[in-house]
């Protein structure tokens, strides 16, 4: 619904966003793009190392010739090669962990929320007893016996997102299952499959929506909490967070190499979350209806 | 009254059972054999084989977790094998340190967010109003580890006024307490200020005015007290919150507390201490939740009524 009204006037609907939302949506932008063509501008290569460039401040040159921009890290690489590597980390890890939990959400959800009864009953009584379980620490825990891998970490955030996504699923389900346009279709003889997916999903999915853009933010420093304790993705790969963890041996000498990993990240997610709000005031109404 | 508080109690076992059972499928039946787990890849079979007969891994799972259950109800977790104490003590030792910097965060808290948000709600839709407003914005979104490894730059590298690492000294509570706290004096600051607003507009307000009472009695005393019953429920389940997610705060400060335990209990595959850390931070953030409960129907007589 909301995909049809957009695409009549999008250059009229940009243009009536706040300035936030242009600022936003460029850094958000901004970063997609950086990441996507990240090796082709400053590649980056875990295993290169070179001691003579070592903790360089931002704009230094470099031994061969190149010029750092945002400094060195205690073994001599590019810290805007790290970030940009960093970033390709970040936005796969929340967008494949929002992926597969809002996926699992979404389909639990509509479960509990359209058929209710049992399946409510115990998909509603797992998810309170995860939640009573902190997520951070449900993260750490499960990343930390799986091990350090791309995929683990994944694994470990997803479990601990497909609650939330599951929620706002019922949520709406419950609200539309009842009314009157359902009903109709029910009388008209259509099947479970129809109603769910003709029916229910359409309303669904604008909540999801925001839920899930709020969730790529909160996943993206939860990836980085997770490296930032050595529990997240290997060494071989380039994360803001085990890079910000080694920096903060190098403070005193070197405060670039946690500073601008981090910054970066705070941007991200500033902005992903202003989007986010923006996106819930979109959907308000409709959610409504 | 009594059937809500069952119901609430009945709820809350069930999440401690719940929360129990999720770290004993994470701990024994996740990783396929856990023996290897803890003694690495590296073990002889005689050494994997002696283990897994005393941490009983050679019974049916099931068989298992009924041990473990009557062990977890019996407070017995077993022995960290890094230090030579049972896991519970090693991790009763340092719940202290975690308890009084979650203390301190919440002090801080409380005494930033209702200043904040006062100032905020009393000009309201004023620069100042949309400042506290912006400012709580970005504080919350900002990672936290981050910004206490930035507090850490500025005042103990930069300015040199604060110690960045744990010393036992009451200052070196400061930055990690500050870092912990940071989040959520911009959310309490926008709760205050909602809630100030609401009530301002309330009939009993505009009584007393009537009255003749001067706007800061009224504010002070009328306004202000209503304002606290939403609130001071919300920050029992902060304090859950600073207890749980301490973690990261406590590794970058290097604070002797259960969140740092945690961290190296697990990457020295203490399983033991792990397993009882997790137990004791669920246990203490379950009941604080049910706490909160309580306490709010206790402090608002309306909700009393409609649950009894």
């Amino acid at each position: 619904m909301t995909v049809n009204v957009r695409g009549a006037t999008l250059a009229g609907r940009l243009a009536g966003l706040p300035l936030r939302a242009h600022l936003a949506l460029g850094t958000v932008l901004l970063f997609v793009l950086a990441g996507l063509l990240g090796p082709l501008l400053a590649p980056y290569d875990a295993a290169r190392t070179s001691p003579v460039d070592r903790l360089l401040p931002p704009g230094t040159r470099l031994s061969d010739g190149a010029m750092a921009w945002l400094g060195t890290d205690q073994v001599g690489q590019d810290i805007l090669a790290e970030v940009l590597a960093g970033m390709r980390t970040s936005l796969t890890v929340a967008l494949v962990t929002v992926a597969v939990g809002g996926s699992v959400g979404l389909l639990l959800g509509l479960l509990a929320g359209y058929f209710g009864g049992w399946a409510d009953g115990i998909i509603s009584r797992v998810g309170d007893i995860q939640l009573a379980f902190p997520s951070l620490l449900l993260a750490i825990l499960l990343a930390g016996v799986l091990g350090p891998s791309m995929v683990n970490v994944i694994i470990a955030l997803a479990v601990t997102r497909w609650v939330i996504f599951a929620r706002v699923v019922r949520g709406s389900a419950l609200a539309v299952r009842d009314r009157e346009f359902v009903d109709s279709a029910r009388v008209m003889g259509a099947s479970h499959a129809r109603i769910l997916a003709g029916y229910i999903l359409p309303s669904c999915l604008p909540p999801l929506m925001v839920a899930a853009t709020v969730q790529v933010g909160l996943t993206m420093v939860a990836e980085a909490s997770l490296s930032f304790l050595g529990l997240g993705v290997p060494a071989s790969q380039a994360s803001w967070g085990s890079t910000i963890a080694e920096g903060r041996d190098y403070l005193a000498s070197a405060w670039w190499i946690a500073a601008v990993p981090g910054a970066a990240l705070a941007l991200v997610v500033v902005s992903i979350g202003v989007l986010g709000d923006l996106l819930r005031d979109a959907s308000d109404p409709m959610t409504e209806l | 009254m009594t059937a809500y508080l069952g119901r609430r109690l009945a709820q809350a076992l069930l999440q401690i059972w719940g929360a129990i059972t999720i770290v004993f499928i994470a701990l024994r039946v996740l990783p396929g054999d856990p023996a290897e787990l803890i003694l690495g890849s590296q073990a002889t079979p005689e050494a994997l084989e002696e283990l897994r007969g005393s941490l009983g891994l050679d019974e049916p799972l099931l068989v298992q977790y009924a041990t473990h259950m009557r062990d977890v109800v019996a407070l017995d977790f077993g022995h960290s094998w890094r230090q030579s104490v049972s896991a519970l003590d090693a991790c009763l030792e340092r719940l202290g340190s975690t308890l009084s910097l979650s203390a301190w965060a919440m002090v801080i808290t409380i005494v930033l967010g209702f200043a904040a948000g006062s100032f905020a709600a009393r000009r309201a839709n004023t620069w100042a109003d949309h400042l506290v407003s912006v400012s709580s914005l970005v504080g919350q979104a900002l990672p936290p580890f981050w910004i206490g490894i930035m507090l850490s730059l500025i005042f103990a590298r930069w300015l040199q006024i604060l110690p960045s690492t744990a010393d036992g000294t009451m200052v070196s509570l400061l930055l990690p307490a500050f870092t912990l706290a940071l989040p959520f004096v911009g959310w309490l600051a926008r709760l205050v200020r909602t809630g100030i607003l609401e009530e301002m507009n309330q009939d009993y307000v505009r009584t007393a005015h009537a009255k003749g009472m001067s706007h800061r009695v009224v504010f002070s005393v009328h306004v202000l007290r209503n304002t606290l019953v939403p609130v001071v429920t919300m920050l029992g389940l902060l304090m859950g919150y600073f207890i749980a997610n301490g973690v990261i705060v406590e590794v970058i400060f290097a604070w002797p507390g259960i969140g740092s335990l945690l961290i190296d209990s697990i990457t020295f595959r203490d399983y033991a201490v792990v397993e009882a850390v997790l137990t004791v931070i669920t246990v203490c953030y379950i009941l604080l939740n049910l706490l909160v409960d309580v306490l709010y129907v206790y402090l608002d007589p309306r909700i009393q009524l409609e649950n009894a």
